[in-house]
């Protein structure tokens, strides 16, 4: 996920101050880790010196004195280009869970005890995100970013799955490799 | 096995073995299914998951160990017995509703209450408040046919409960849906299950069902896996 572009995206409905910004992204993306700070101001400094953002003065309103940024010709052109581009669609091919799997095999662990254990910590965490997703209170997006969270971990387990069954398979492959 | 909190299983099995012809289908299951609690038994097909939910509805008969509900041996009921407990004490859905295809959806929902001697109109007022508890309220006068496949396992669910078993058996009722329908169905079940505080035996291959349920334990080859390693015994 790319803070640059989400900022910038925000940033392109008006002048906005970092504090607004937080606030809008943590709204906006709540399956999303919250923004700190420190990485909102970081951002929006190097937005300016990249020539997408500038300083369009500040405010204060009745409280302490806030820089407000708008976004620039140059940054709403780059803001179009990352939204049109198409990611990579394969960018899992060599995951963490594969990787234990094989060096549980290599050091003479239990590869298929690893298996259950992830799998049982992905069952927990979907069954917290469908909570979200069947709570009548919740918003669209909410519920939208919690499903996309609930397929990718979906696809995991069936990858799991399909794993735990050919572990004798992939056993004598690392053995004899 | 996990303590799931609860004074004591509603309903337990203890070491199911059954086999069908020369095919082992449980080999020593044993599952207890806490008052109110959602639990999901999941595995792939042919890990006995099925036989697994028929046995401890009563439907099928083991050919060893027991069945307890309730605190009696339901594998040593007779066979009216049972079959009075099934329309009663609970209710079953499978992966495609079975619902009666001459009867509307409100009849269809009314029938068990129907069987048991409730009135007509009684049996239809409860039957319209069970079709509003799914979302299905505007489907009263349509026949299976003409139903979605969603529409008519909604419908099936409210048949299940209305006559407010302790215990729903759902063997893969989303098994014939599509991701938005099963989400609906799924969201309808566990809700108004939670509510009428009805304990539920949800048997399913898809991981995304399972994941409504409270706790979920995986079948292999005929033998129940705990479902946290943690928890198992070292063999």
């Amino acid at each position: 996920m790319s803070t640059r572009h989400i900022l910038l995206g925000l940033l392109a409905t008006g002048p906005s101050h970092g504090y607004d910004l937080k606030r809008r992204h943590d709204e906006r993306f709540p399956q999303a880790r919250p923004l700190a700070y420190g990485q909102v101001y970081t951002t929006l400094q190097r937005l300016v010196r990249d020539g997408l953002a500038e300083v369009e003065g500040t405010d204060s309103d009745g409280g302490p004195e806030r820089t407000l940024y708008h976004v620039t010709e140059a940054g709403a052109r780059e803001l179009s280009r990352w939204a049109a581009e198409i990611a990579p669609p394969a960018p899992f091919v060599t995951n963490e869970i594969f990787a234990k799997v094989v060096v549980a095999i290599l050091s003479g662990g239990d590869p298929a005890a690893y298996l259950r254990a992830q799998r049982a910590a992905h069952m927990r965490r979907m069954r917290e995100l469908t909570a979200v997703t069947s709570d009548p209170g919740s918003d669209l997006a909410t519920v939208l970013s919690a499903d996309f969270a609930l397929n990718h971990l979906d696809a995991d387990l069936r990858w799991m799955t399909t794993t735990a069954a050919r572990l004798t398979t992939l056993t004598a492959e690392v053995d004899a490799a | 096995m996990k303590n799931t909190g609860t004074p004591g299983p509603l309903l337990s099995a203890n070491d199911l073995v059954k086999t069908h012809g020369a095919t082992p289908a449980l080999r020593g299951a044993s599952l207890s299914l806490g008052p109110g609690e959602i639990l999901a038994v999941t595995g792939a097909s042919g890990s006995g998951k099925s036989t697994l939910l028929h046995c401890m509805a009563g439907i099928v008969r083991p050919d060893e160990g027991s069945v307890t509900y309730d605190g009696r041996r339901l594998d040593r009921l007779p066979e009216k017995r049972l079959s009075e407990l099934r329309r009663t004490g609970f209710g079953v859905v499978f992966q495609f509703g079975q619902l009666v295809p001459e009867l509307t959806a409100l009849d269809n929902v009314a029938l068990p209450l129907l069987l048991a001697g409730t009135s007509r109109p009684r049996a239809h007022e409860q039957a319209r408040d069970w079709l509003e508890r799914f979302g299905a309220h505007d489907l009263a006068a349509l026949r299976p046919g003409q139903m979605s496949g969603g529409q008519a396992q909604r419908t099936a669910l409210a048949r299940a409960l209305i006559t407010g078993p302790k215990v729903v058996f759902a063997d893969e009722p989303t098994g014939a849906l599509d991701s938005l329908a099963a989400e609906q169905v799924m969201t309808a079940l566990a809700r108004t299950a939670r509510e009428a505080g009805t304990a539920v035996l949800l048997v399913t291959h898809d991981a995304r069902t399972a994941a409504y349920a409270d706790r979920e334990v995986s079948l292999l080859d005929g033998v129940v896996v705990a479902e946290d390693p943690a928890l198992e015994v070292a063999p």
